[in-house]
């Protein structure tokens, strides 16, 4: 296909927004949040936009004219503004689409799985089409074309009339064939410092990150096991629930939550036949420097050779000082198999995502 | 025209139709397009061919992920030219072509007759294309960065243009006199009066007298020397005069500003022309183009177009309800000031005076109007409690949008307030040479609604890319007034003391 005039200014548009060129027009880029709604059944997809700046009016004060039903004191319902408005788009959309959508949006690579992939499948899919078959699954679109082919072929289609009969060798029906798939599995374990400095803000974009993360893992293996660690001084399992609704109080101890994740990685998911991701979530604030070393000594030791990939998100909190991540970038800076990364809002959600994921691991 | 003969003969009877209902057009030419096609050309705006900016891209990625994740497509694009280009979606249904067949002529005549698109340059797509021309010549010659950079200065400044202008013959000021400081030049204006013995001199020319005529005179003087004359709010027009900016600058510039003249009286007239134009679609659909067989079809698409969402008003359905309570009103010959002065709830429902004269009134409607005008002409209270219009805006405690009145009295000054100056703020340049360093000082007729800060001080960074000294704006957060600034290096704000009454409050 020749090359559009559009093509140019897209390419220009997206490397402005990947900040490549033109660094300064980045700041006016939104990235857009990536959320879902009625129960993870409708996504907004985040397109990433540059607004330039005008003299215009906020949002004046929220309010404005509308048209429809409801009394005064109730809630108008939807998002109100200009009919032309944010460009947020809401798709409805099933969890594999919605990872493909992310993956499209983050460019991210799909994962290479390690391990061994000994177990295989046959995994039947809908995709090929045959003379014979049963009548629920006649193709229609295709029946209907034969038979126009063969009528025009034959003499007999008048387009003034256009009247078309299938006769059974027009048939068509839909039919699988079969793949065999390696099968890989996955566990992926989580691990959250709930102690006192992690508020109700820092916890939701946890949420938020944990569902992304796991959203798109879930698309690139059949089976995956989620697991969830939560620590303040001491460490302990909880279900998803109380994962991200737990507040507890007190000191900070990473160790303890490295040294249950390892443990769980020993007795039910070992390395040789699982892909095993660790993502903690902290804001950075450890008990204390021997805390800090041992952790290092159980990363090095223990937890980076048995996993694929290790992340460390660091969470922007008032109380949390962030010095370990300093610590841990020093230590492993040039370990592949180590990612950190800062997410300072919520904006920061979608950078954070792609910076886990992108290596492919 | 790309058509199949099939939908030819259905262009051909749609303008016939068309014609028979009344509607004066200039030649319409339908092409076909596939989605993708469509929506690069939305994306350009409707024309085909314009200068390259990364924002035409932007808006292509978003119409097509729109369009790919079958979250909406577009229906119908036609442009405001002569001939008439109008576009159709090869996936539409023959009762949607037919459909949009009929809209566009509605819009082919509105831009023919209606008198807020009287200036605009029926030839806009050989003027587009030259702009693009132009904009890949300076391109090539200064590189795309330094265009770009300086492109989007400009487009931040895009709606700092007098849209009025188009239809009003401003006063020109005479040229300002230059040389001498005002106090200076007044002095040797005061006349004295000829004293033939020096010590009558105090009593005929008393020294009180002349100190007030020659501060008067000066106070004329600096009225004249102020620069623009008068504020005015084609601010780009005087940055282009006035502004120290290089030929290809300058070309830049003008571009942008004959570009957003051109667009401007389709953002005045989104109401009345969307609103006519579906006022036409149904006219001539259901009277003329229907098949029966596509009936249920057509009233699912119509009603589709013209649905309301919760806290937004659908320019369609506002349009075209609008014009349809002015035709039944002059059919019954229920206007004028017998009937609004009438207090009678009950007779004014049934007033008939059998004058049936609501086509031709909804006809005139067409030519004379643009919203603000519109709405401000035939929105009666019994239209806005029919048609369930309301104010909403946030509740303090729970920070959700909830309705807060549906007082007629209150929401048509809302509505209209919405529609004032396309929903822009209005800003002139007052003063170039504020504090006569030269510095440009721009006033926000504030109303009532905020600016948007953090934009207002990017733009003022624009403004002091192309006019190189320190740039001013005045304007109010929350009725205290307050000037912005910035100086190339340092952004400040001050506060002026003045307390505004926010208009209609």
């Amino acid at each position: 296909m020749p090359m559009r005039r559009v093509d140019t200014d897209v390419s220009r548009f997206r490397r402005i927004v990947r900040g490549q060129i033109r660094k300064n027009l980045r700041r006016y880029v939104s990235q857009g949040e990536l959320k879902t709604l009625q129960g993870g059944r409708v996504v907004s997809v985040p397109l990433p936009e540059i607004h330039l700046p005008q003299f215009t009016f906020g949002d004046r004060g929220g309010s404005g004219v509308g048209q429809g039903e409801g009394e005064a004191g109730e809630a108008v319902g939807g998002e109100p503004g200009e009919e032309s408005g944010e460009h947020e788009l809401e798709a409805e959309v099933t969890l594999e689409e919605l990872a493909q959508i992310l993956g499209e949006e983050l460019e991210l690579p799909r994962i290479e799985p390690r391990g061994r992939q000994s177990v295989v499948t046959d995994v039947r899919r809908y995709r090929d089409i045959r003379r014979v078959g049963p009548r629920s699954l006649r193709h229609f679109k295709r029946t209907f074309r034969n038979a126009l082919q063969r009528q025009i072929a034959a003499g007999t289609y008048d387009p003034a009339c256009p009247r078309i009969v299938p006769r059974p060798d027009d048939e068509r029906f839909r039919s699988f064939d079969v793949t065999p798939v390696p099968e890989s599995s996955a566990a992926v374990l989580y691990m959250m410092d709930v102690s006192g400095s992690m508020g109700a803000e820092q916890k939701e974009i946890v949420r938020n990150t944990a569902f992304w993360l796991d959203t798109w893992i879930r698309s690139q293996y059949r089976n995956v096991a989620t697991r969830y660690v939560v620590h303040d001084a001491a460490a302990r399992e909880v279900d998803r629930h109380n994962f991200f609704h737990l507040k507890e109080a007190g000191g900070t101890k990473i160790s303890s939550a490295y040294r249950l994740v390892d443990r769980m990685i020993d007795d039910d998911y070992p390395p040789d036949q699982w892909n095993v991701y660790c993502f903690q979530f902290s804001d950075g604030d450890n008990w204390s420097g021997g805390d800090t070393a041992e952790c290092m000594r159980l990363l090095d030791e223990d937890l980076l050779p048995k996993s694929n990939q290790f992340a460390y998100g660091q969470v922007k909190s008032a109380y949390g000082s962030g010095q370990f991540k300093h610590d841990l970038d020093q230590r492993f800076d040039d370990d592949d198999r180590l990612v950190t990364c800062d997410i300072p809002d919520r904006d920061g959600i979608l950078d954070c995502i792609r910076e886990f994921l992108r290596r492919g691991r | 025209m790309n058509l199949t003969p099939e939908l030819a003969r259905m262009a051909a009877t749609a303008r016939d139709a068309a014609s028979r209902f009344g509607l004066d057009f200039p030649e319409v030419v339908f092409e076909m397009v596939d989605p993708d096609e469509l929506n690069m050309i939305a994306s350009y705006g409707g024309f085909p061919v314009r200068y390259p900016h990364w924002r035409f891209g932007m808006e292509y990625r978003r119409l097509q992920k729109t369009y790919e994740y079958g979250l909406g497509k577009i229906y119908e694009l036609v442009i405001n030219t002569d001939p008439c280009y109008a576009y159709l979606m090869k996936t539409n249904t023959l009762m949607e072509q037919k459909l949009v067949m009929a809209h566009v002529h509605g819009h082919a005549d509105f831009f023919r007759n209606n008198a807020w698109f009287a200036p605009t340059d029926r030839k806009m797509v050989d003027v587009m294309a030259n702009h693009g021309t132009r904009v890949r010549r300076h391109v090539d010659r200064q590189g795309a960065d330094a265009v770009e950079v300086f492109l989007d200065h400009c487009l931040s400044l895009e709606n700092l243009i007098d849209p009025l202008g188009l239809y009003i013959r401003r006063t020109r000021p005479a040229a300002p006199e230059p040389e001498l400081d005002s106090e200076r030049r007044a002095a040797g204006r005061v006349q004295r009066f000829p004293v033939t013995h020096r010590y009558m001199e105090p009593f005929i020319n008393p020294k009180e007298a002349l100190d007030r005529e020659r501060d008067e005179i000066a106070e004329g003087l600096r009225e004249r020397t102020n620069f623009p004359a008068q504020p005015t709010r084609d601010v780009l027009e005087f940055l282009l005069h006035h502004a120290p900016l290089q030929d290809w600058q300058a070309d830049c510039l003008d571009i942008v500003r004959e570009e957003a003249y051109y667009f401007a009286p389709q953002a005045m007239t989104k109401i009345v022309n969307e609103g006519w134009a579906s006022f036409c679609h149904s006219r001539l659909m259901t009277t003329e183009l229907l098949e029966t067989r596509e009936i249920v079809d057509y009233a699912d698409k119509h009603a589709s177009t013209l649905a309301t969402q919760p806290g937004r008003i659908n320019p369609y359905r506002l349009g075209f309800d609008l014009l349809h309570d002015i035709e039944r009103r002059w059919n019954r010959g229920a206007h004028g000031k017998e009937w609004a002065e009438c207090g009678d709830a009950a007779e004014k429902r049934s007033w008939n005076s059998g004058a049936n004269d609501g086509l031709r009134k909804v006809f005139e409607v067409r030519r004379v109007h643009n919203d603000q005008t519109f709405l401000d002409a035939f929105l009666t209270p019994e239209f806005i409690e029919e048609s369930k219009l309301y104010i909403y805006g946030r509740d303090p405690r729970t920070g959700q949008s909830v309705i807060l009145d549906r007082d007629p009295a209150t929401v048509k000054p809302k509505l209209l307030q919405q529609f004032t100056n396309m929903g822009q703020p209005i800003i002139e340049l007052v003063d170039a040479n504020h504090g006569n360093r030269a510095e440009l000082y721009l006033r926000h007729l504030w109303e009532g609604a905020d600016l948007r800060e953090d934009f207002a001080r990017q733009t003022l960074r624009a403004l002091h890319a192309l006019w190189t000294r320190p740039v001013h704006i005045e304007t109010a957060v929350e009725g205290k007034t307050v000037v912005w600034s910035f100086d190339g290096e340092n952004e400040s704000s001050r506060d002026l003391g003045k307390s505004l009454e926010a208009v209609g409050a």
